[in-house]
């Protein structure tokens, strides 16, 4: 049913049609919303015999996720930001005990400094922890991609993590159709776990592994994972079949097919992105855009193929690897590594600094034009001057590229060796 | 077609919910609508910008309304503020809540681009107080919106604040959405 409803809410539908057993969470903005929401829908008797689990830290909130599932509930809960890193002790626990939790991060920066907006630097702190990573690129997706997160998720005996723009989705009221309880029914069987723990049939969940057969364990983690790729594409095929809508499985792909430009990115950005490209299209520019909806595992062949086609490629990073360099971008390239495409690798939209059409049209002109280089981190929201400022103030440690002298203050934006 | 408004008013004065009962308004008519807000810690009394942006095709975009048709100001002690006034367009609207009148504010000069008819002030947290005994001037302001603007119709404003404030409360703004309307309308506008 359509509805006028902000984000956070329209998750919390979802997952309340998911027939959670156990919710177990901690307030944390962006996220608040989804689980105030849920804890009100509890409450109302309208999720079944589900147990809300007030919990004293996110620290909690995973690890009583953890032993909930491992009794054979169904369980999940929300965070953002710190509150994901202080779940970070117990997430490769979820992974490692194959138990198929499922957790929306509503996605906000790292502090210090302290900073409450949107970008991805949390979820991306997370990508090895085995879960799998399924981005939302609107509320639309973001509610498709719960129910489907389950399914796969206790399919895959894996958990699952569902990222959502903090903010710029949450808190965003717009049309959301939601499927009915029959319909996600039919997506999403009963929950039945692997193993259970049962005081009347007593096993051993989680026994010490030494290095005789740690790599093995570790070993087959890695394949499960892979090979949750086509179960990724197939839960996309399964929900189309049942609810009508297509959400594309492990990409989604617009004005690609003949495009001789492509944008890469994760999640909300991709909607400006696409106004971007009809501007261009309009103006004769063959440029489309591609979401990578499947973060973890990495879709390595399918971005490859999707971008077989184009010679330039626009990775926009709402993260980055201080110290090393971009992190979608490198996935990117490693899709790309037998190619002769040249990939862009652009770093904004930091802390909840918006990512505007306008800033995504000029990224693109200044690439179509030859001005960003694709040999280097490029920063292209970046106030150069504040940063020139502060770097003349600490002396003469500073980018090469500045005290050479070489690049003028425009161009050091975009060249961060 | 596609129309954006800006709302900025402070913490506790319903700016975002002004835009999300504008969305739903919009909604109701066929149409697609987003509203979105722009704060930080909430704090009641700080800054508060808010965003609504409807258009007769899906919106992709969640980009920020850089430049809007309408901005509405619920406190007019915001006026001065850097970007309050960024970006409105030349047939666009300026409706600010004040009991004074729009050359007693500066508003022409403020936004010297606009229509003199496009300029309005509303005594909304008057009418609030005098309603609902609060100073919540976002009903009042957004009658007097839809009057302006006809960007939405009063029938499905009212409807949208009915639904969001239950019975009473809903009735109480609903009739401060029709005094907003009637006051920046000078009456001329008949409504369903």
């Amino acid at each position: 049913m359509r509805k006028q409803i902000e984000g956070s809410r329209a998750v919390a539908e979802a997952v309340a049609m998911c027939r959670p057993g156990v919710i177990a969470a901690y307030p944390i903005s962006p996220q608040t919303h989804i689980v105030e929401a849920l804890s009100d829908l509890v409450s109302l008797g309208r999720v079944g015999t589900c147990r809300y689990l007030m919990v004293e830290s996110e620290f909690g909130a995973m690890s009583a996720c953890i032993g909930a599932s491992a009794a054979g509930a169904r369980a999940y809960t929300a965070t953002s930001s710190q509150g994901l890193l202080f779940m970070a002790e117990a997430l490769p626990n979820a992974s490692g005990l194959r138990l198929p939790v499922v957790m929306t991060v509503a996605n906000r920066a790292l502090g210090a400094p302290i900073n409450i907006w949107n970008d991805h630097s949390d979820a991306m702190s997370q990508r090895d922890a085995g879960w799998i990573q399924l981005f939302a690129a609107s509320n639309q997706d973001a509610v498709d991609l719960h129910v489907q997160a389950f399914a796969l998720a206790e399919q895959l005996s894996v958990p699952v993590m569902v990222c959502m723009d903090g903010f710029v989705l949450t808190h965003a009221v717009e049309d959301v159709d939601l499927p009915s309880q029959e319909q996600v029914d039919a997506v999403l069987p009963p929950f039945r776990p692997i193993q259970v723990l049962d005081p009347d049939d007593p096993i051993t969940i989680g026994a010490m592994v030494g290095p005789e057969a740690f790599t093995e364990v570790k070993f087959l983690e890695a394949h499960r994972q892979l090979r949750a790729l086509d179960a990724v594409q197939e839960a996309a095929e399964r929900y189309r079949d049942v609810v009508g809508r297509d959400t594309g499985g492990l990409t989604t792909s617009y004005r690609l097919d003949d495009a001789e430009v492509a944008v890469v990115a994760l999640g909300s950005v991709l909607g400006a992105a696409a106004d971007v490209v009809d501007d261009l299209r309009a103006a004769g520019v063959a440029v489309g855009t591609l979401g990578v909806t499947c973060f973890r595992p990495w879709p390595l062949d399918e971005i490859r193929d999707a971008l077989s086609g184009v010679s330039r490629v626009i990775v926009l990073n709402r993260a980055f690897s201080v110290g090393s360099g971009s992190i979608l971008g490198a996935d990117v390239r490693l899709s790309l590594a037998a190619e002769e495409t040249s990939v862009y690798d652009v770093v904004l939209g930091l802390g909840g600094r918006p990512v505007t059409r306008a800033v995504l049209r000029r990224l693109l002109d200044d690439v179509l034009d030859g001005q960003v280089s694709d040999s280097v981190l490029s920063f292209p929201d970046l106030d150069v001057d504040l940063v020139a400022r502060e770097l003349d103030r600490e002396g003469p440690d500073r980018p090469q590229a500045v005290s050479r002298g070489e690049l003028g203050a425009d161009e050091w934006g975009k060249a961060w060796t | 077609m596609t129309f954006e408004v800006r709302f900025h008013g402070r913490g506790g004065q319903g700016v975002v919910t002004a835009a999300e009962l504008l969305s739903i308004a919009a909604f109701s008519q066929g149409l697609r609508a987003l509203a979105f807000p722009s704060f930080g810690s909430e704090r009641t009394g700080a800054p508060v910008v808010s965003y609504c942006r409807i258009d007769d095709r899906p919106i992709r975009a969640h980009d920020p309304v850089s430049e809007p048709q309408a901005v509405v100001v619920q406190d007019p002690t915001l006026l001065h503020l850097p970007g309050v006034l960024d970006g409105l367009t030349d047939d666009g609207y300026l409706l600010v809540n004040s009991s004074g009148s729009p050359a007693s504010l500066g508003l022409a000069e403020l936004a010297p681009q606009l229509q003199p008819r496009h300029v309005v002030t509303v005594a909304a947290t008057d009418l609030a107080r005098t309603a609902l005994g609060r100073p919540l001037p976002n009903t009042a302001l957004l009658g007097a919106l839809a009057g302006l603007t006809g960007v939405v119709g009063l029938a499905s404003l009212q409807a949208a604040i009915r639904e969001r404030f239950g019975a009473v409360a809903g009735d109480l703004n609903a009739g401060l959405a029709e005094q907003g309307l009637v006051l920046a309308t000078g009456g001329s506008r008949r409504h369903a």
